[in-house]
């Protein structure tokens, strides 16, 4: 004791284009951005592979050669997934070979990593089904364990979850939410009987923020002094949760900043205390017990000062775009076009409505770092204009088959 | 201080700015005698003291000059053609005079720092210098390559622009836009330079009773666009937008709010265009005025091809309406709540004008947040900048 329990989070979203006002009724490729930059979703995760998910990946897969028991956890998206298949089969060929070392496990989550939940419960539950499918078809493997987009959590997901059968879900670690007690333990949902494992968001965010941060106290981090913080739970808590995004390694900490090599030592510097070891979700519940129940009435996540979800619907243009989006939900399965569906549902990745966020300087810097967009009203506005577009094309799909019906 | 113009007789935002100044920094405490060229009747003058060639201690520097700060040489020399003998034929003996003016309220005045604003007054203030040994500070709102506009510069000006720079103790600069032109072009090292954005002057926020706008209340989207109609503001590609608009949707229409030298051309140019009854033309409009029009636009734009800084958005944002400004421009180092463009790039323009009118959520995000953010721009923090400048020098 502690087990380190990492799980990492691999997204890409589909990103929209600069879609202009004039392009409405004249361009339904939203989302095929083809100049070299952050627009381009083929061009990112080239880059993202290359800087990140190949050399993290090859790095892991030597560290689980060296010290067998070695274990990590992964949520991919859908569409990262689908994004390797197109434009980087290297890097998911490398992700199968890290699954098949049988010491990475692989969560659901939803397909597109969306907030569906929050907007329809129906297309909430198809997205989770169409990610479990994805996540047997690439890894063979069944997911057991469901994490919610942006560590979204409460006591209605956790119910939802335990009703789709999976065995346990994850949250963020908020402090008014857990008051006295610890993240370091297993904990059970009020209302449920499932586990819930909560972010250690201290230790987390030591390595996922601020890592490379030079005016922290703490710079540099070494592997050493990280282990040191790991042993001093010993006595405290039974369970180290460490989520975090994976492109934190070589992707938002460059490979300069000593991330490679700090997570190259990280094992060993953890092992030299003999009592820690290193689990996977499942494997941290089948060996802890749930240390009581933690009552989350309304939806907290992981972004932000505010652990809410205000990073997404905290303004005007947010709200009016997510929910003009599942406005059209029934129009949009009435054309059973596949690929209006497709659309349809890229459009609904979070990502798409953080761009568009307006918070204050505290946390504006870190929202403007990880946008692709120059201002948050650039993001609407392309969103917008490329929504316009699409349901004038979802509207006259629908008549065309109406004129058919009749003709018939 | 030595300035050119001051409200109500501004022709552009230089005025605006020194009153804006001067007025905080009284409320620092800070002394002033604002220096002017010529004879202005009407000032509000609670807050400093005035001195002009009207005034002053020998007659024989009564003189009224037909200064004003956007004349150009050519206009200048027209101008002159109607005026007696006594003045200097060029608009550089002008500021000759000016200077020796300024040389001889130094030798009567007592003060500590020596303020100059853009290059008509810099003469002024370095002879200001020379006379009483004080330390100068040159404050300059624009340059001969904003003026140009992309079209070659007056080697005069850009003379005494340099000359003033460099015999000054420091160089204050509207935004890091103007310093990085004043370091470029003109050799001043970064260091002598210090950034003091403007403010806003809240008195644009005074609720005044409204003119019902005829077009507003026939349901018509406005666009506003307000300045010197001139190479620099970029109106040509203001109406170039419109036109896009124009061809898009019929309940918009554009306003033009100023005067200048490309006044003429932009009317024909509408005429041209067939747009005669969708763009229309105020003229130069000021206090009461031009609230109102800010309150009645659901659209603020700020086409400038070089804008060392902008003060209009400013006001648009504190009367509520959103802004669209160009990246060229120093207020967009300020203004995040804002839209932005490249002064060239009327596609995106129009693109967002027409985002604008048509998605509400963006108009009212636009509108609020712009509003708070307008509100920490103050002249307040400009003028606690200066007196830490001049507390430097002295």
């Amino acid at each position: 004791m502690p087990s380190v329990c990492f799980y990492f989070q691999v997204h890409q979203p589909y990103r929209i284009k600069k879609y202009s006002f004039f392009d409405i009724g004249k361009d339904d490729d939203y989302f095929g951005d083809t100049q070299e930059g952050d627009l381009n979703n083929e061009w990112i995760m080239k880059k993202v592979a290359r800087k990140c998910y190949l050399p993290t990946n090859k790095l892991l897969l030597r560290l689980i050669k060296k010290y067998p028991e070695l274990r990590f956890s992964f949520s991919f998206s859908g569409i990262a997934l689908e994004q390797m298949e197109k434009y980087s089969p290297e890097t998911l060929k490398s992700f199968q070979d890290l699954v098949k070392t049988g010491n990475v496990e692989v969560l659901a989550e939803t397909y597109y990593h969306s907030l569906s939940f929050l907007y329809s419960k129906e297309e909430f539950y198809r997205q989770v089904d169409m990610s479990v499918e994805k996540v047997k078809e690439v890894f063979s493997v069944t997911p057991k364990v469901f994490r919610c987009t942006e560590l979204a959590y409460s006591n209605e997901i956790a119910k939802e979850v335990e009703k789709m059968g999976f065995k346990a879900v994850l949250g963020e670690g908020v402090d008014h939410i857990l008051g006295w007690r610890s993240p370091n333990f297993l904990y059970r949902p009020q209302g449920s009987d499932i586990g819930l494992f909560l972010k250690n968001y201290k230790l987390s965010d030591d390595i996922a923020f601020r890592f490379s941060e030079k005016t922290w106290k703490e710079h540099p981090l070494t592997a050493e002094k990280f282990a040191h913080w790991v042993s001093k739970i010993n006595g405290s808590g039974e369970l180290l949760n460490l989520f975090m995004d994976y492109e934190t390694f070589g992707e938002h900490q460059w490979e300069e900043s000593g991330i490679f090599n700090f997570l190259e030592a990280l094992p060993g510097e953890i092992y030299k205390h003999p009592d820690n070891n290193f689990v996977t979700l499942s494997e941290a519940l089948e060996k802890y017990e749930k240390r009581g129940e933690v009552d989350v009435p309304y939806v907290t996540s992981w972004a932000d000062l505010e652990r809410d979800l205000s990073a997404w619907l905290g303004n005007e243009m947010q709200q009016d775009a997510l929910s003009r989006l599942y406005d059209i939900e029934k129009d949009v399965f009435k054309t059973k076009c596949e690929k209006t569906i497709d659309n349809w549902r890229k459009f609904q990745t979070s990502d798409q409505v953080y761009y568009m966020c307006t918070k204050g300087m505290g946390d504006g810097d870190v929202h403007s770092y990880f946008s692709p967009y120059s201002s948050p009203y650039d993001a609407f506005i392309s969103f917008t204009n490329a929504l316009s577009d699409f349901k004038t094309r979802v509207e006259e799909l629908n008549n065309k088959k109406k004129i058919k019906k009749v003709k018939a | 201080m030595f300035g050119w113009e001051f409200p109500p007789h501004n022709s552009g935002g230089l005025g605006v700015a020194c009153f804006g100044l001067t007025k905080a920094l009284s409320q620092k405490n800070i002394n002033i005698t604002f220096v002017l060229p010529k004879k202005l009747k009407n000032i509000e003058k609670s807050f400093l003291r005035i001195v002009d060639p009207g005034c002053v201690y020998d007659d024989s520097y009564i003189f009224n000059s037909p200064l004003s700060p956007y004349l150009t040489q050519n206009r200048y020399e027209s101008e002159l053609f109607y005026l007696p003998e006594v003045y200097g034929d060029s608009l550089f003996s002008e500021v000759m005079r000016y200077a020796s003016f300024g040389a001889e309220v130094a030798k009567k005045e007592k003060f500590d720092v020596i303020h100059a604003h853009d290059w008509l007054s810099f003469g002024a203030g370095i002879k200001a210098k020379i006379v009483s040994g004080k330390p100068l500070v040159a404050h300059v709102h624009a340059t001969e390559y904003d003026r140009g506009g992309g079209n070659g510069i007056n080697s005069l000006v850009y003379k005494l622009e340099k000359e003033g720079m460099e015999f000054a103790d420091k160089v204050i600069a509207v935004s890091n836009f103007t310093k990085n032109i004043i370091v470029e072009h003109y050799g001043i090292p970064a260091e002598k330079i210090e950034v003091v954005h403007n403010g806003i002057d809240f008195s644009y926020e005074i609720s005044v009773e409204e003119n019902v706008h005829k077009l507003k209340e026939a349901g018509k989207k406005l666009v506003l666009f307000v300045g010197r109609l001139t190479l620099q503001k970029g109106p040509d590609y203001f109406l170039r937008a419109a036109k896009k608009v124009c061809d898009f949707c019929d309940d918009v229409c554009f306003v033009v709010s100023g005067s200048g030298d490309m006044q003429e051309w932009l009317i024909e140019e509408v005429a041209r265009m067939g747009l005669s009854d969708r763009i229309f033309f105020t003229g130069f409009l000021r206090g009461k005025e031009l609230r109102s029009v800010y309150r009645d636009a659901d659209l603020f734009v700020m086409p400038s091809v070089s804008e060392p800084f902008g003060i209009t958005p400013l006001e648009s944002l504190i009367n509520g309406t959103p802004v669209l400004i160009s990246h060229q421009s120093g207020v967009s180092e300020v203004i995040r709540h804002a839209l932005k463009v490249d002064f060239w790039d009327t596609d995106e323009m129009a693109n967002k004008v027409l985002a604008t009118l048509h998605y509400d959520p963006l108009f009212s995000c636009l509108s609020k947040h712009g509003k708070d953010e307008v509100r920490g721009v103050t002249w307040e923090k400009a003028a606690e900048k200066c007196v830490k400048i001049y507390n430097q020098l002295s």
